[in-house]
């Protein structure tokens, strides 16, 4: 598999109605980079990292997906090398957190060995057998943030990442993106708070 | 393939616990069929006359039951997101979704189906062609079920809405299999019916993932 090493967003415009959400955004995020996305709520954030994923299209502009090689076809990129983390966390509140969490890590390439490692690293090993719904909302940001370090990825999407974490699990959540940089890793998160690393910062106007 | 059954193995899971599972559909179905003999009088050469078409008029009722869960759910909760970005199309996830709902909802009912018949009077030799009908026509529904089910995802109080779109479009398994089951009971030639019933359910696995998927997408996005 070629590594992902850009991702380019040239001219990026999304409307919703009759409202432009986002007019003419550039950036380019490369490979060892973290990008910050800052603005008010309601400017546009959740839409561009959802238009990144694919699931938006854009009305104008281009996502492209550059390796080595030269560019990507974005459809495998985005579904071999991307992790969209939104703030809906995906868990259905039946099941076991195992259960949810195996689900997700083997649905994104990774297996259950590494599933369960991921949970022992943000701290989560005594409630994995719980139900979801007893599980408190800093628990539940951690488990899907385990599938970020179980099924590697080049791309991480990530919108307010941080939110309800308490200071510790920023501190450790700080490390693990420190660690997908170092190994050539791409962040790109929508933020209010900073992020615990250093990140080149995009506004988007309101 | 390892992620079909992966996605498999959740879809029924989810399905089978969700919204009373199986036994909600049998037991609506049940007591729906109990309520015609006081409805039509306890004669009973009117009632076997009208068995079959009583078994598959609830049939199709008690499909619609669960079907405002099968992507409402990880709609609201993002879990379609993380489908929509995993190793298999969207249209595949999709056609696991409605298999996962027939396993649930479908195919209890199939095996209930007989039974109900029997007691209002069916022939007993019917039993497996009641059962066998049921199990197909019961595909159809759940897949063509799936794409209102889908269609209806933006949509706030989606459940009338579903009943509204896919009713209509249950009709014609209604017919092939009644048809079928009511030739049956009169000695007539049932292949028709039956093979009209198959012909449905085929089309409906084909087509439907694919307005399934594209009402998904369009929800999302």
């Amino acid at each position: 598999m070629t590594a992902l090493t850009c991702v380019e967003v040239t001219d990026l415009t999304i409307l919703r109605g009759a409202r432009a959400l986002l007019g003419g955004l550039n950036f380019r995020a490369n490979a060892g980079e973290a990008t910050t996305i800052t603005g008010v709520n309601g400017a546009g954030k959740t839409s561009l990292l959802r238009a990144m994923a694919g699931l938006i299209r854009p009305t104008d502009g281009a996502i492209r997906f550059v390796s080595v090689q030269g560019e990507m076809d974005a459809y495998l990129a985005r579904r071999e090398h991307c992790h969209l983390v939104g703030h809906a966390d995906g868990l259905a509140p039946g099941r076991t957190a195992r259960e949810e969490l195996t689900f997700a890590v083997c649905w994104a390439g990774g297996d259950a060995a590494s599933a369960h490692d991921g949970a022992r690293r943000l701290g989560l090993e005594r409630v994995l057998d719980l139900p979801v719904r007893q599980l408190s909302a800093g628990q539940r940001r951690r488990l899907v943030l385990v599938r970020l370090i179980a099924a590697r990825r080049t791309l991480w999407l990530l919108d307010e990442p941080l939110t309800p974490l308490d200071a510790a699990s920023r501190a450790l959540i700080g490390e693990v993106m420190h660690d997908h940089l170092a190994g050539g890793g791409i962040i790109v998160a929508a933020v209010h708070d900073p992020l615990p690393i250093p990140a080149c910062s995009i506004m988007v106007p309101g | 393939m390892r992620a079909l059954i992966l996605l498999f193995h959740r879809e029924s899971s989810l399905a089978w616990g969700r919204g009373g599972g199986p036994l909600l559909a049998v037991g609506f179905f049940a007591a729906m069929t109990v309520m015609f003999p006081f409805a039509i009088g306890p004669a009973p050469e009117r009632l076997s006359a009208v068995a079959g078409a009583v078994a598959w008029v609830g049939l199709a009722l008690a499909s619609l039951l669960s079907l405002e869960r099968v992507f409402e759910r990880d709609f609201d909760t993002g879990a379609l997101d993380l489908l929509a970005l995993g190793p298999l199309p969207l249209e595949v996830v999709c056609a696991v979704k409605a298999l996962a709902q027939w396993i649930a909802n479908g195919a209890p009912l199939a095996v209930a189906a007989p039974f109900t018949v029997m007691a209002l009077g069916g022939r007993p030799d019917s039993a497996f062609l009641v059962a066998a009908t049921a199990a197909i026509g019961g595909l159809a529904f759940a897949f063509v079920g799936g794409a209102g089910a889908a269609l209806a995802l933006a949509s706030r109080r989606g459940g009338v809405l579903i009943a509204l779109i896919v009713l209509p479009l249950l009709t014609p398994p209604v017919i092939f299999g009644g048809t079928a089951m009511s030739n049956f009971a009169f000695g007539l030639h049932w292949q028709t019916g039956f093979i009209l019933l198959c012909a449905y359910t085929l089309a409906a696995m084909a087509l439907t993932p694919f307005a399934m998927a594209g009402a998904c997408r369009n929800a999302l996005s």
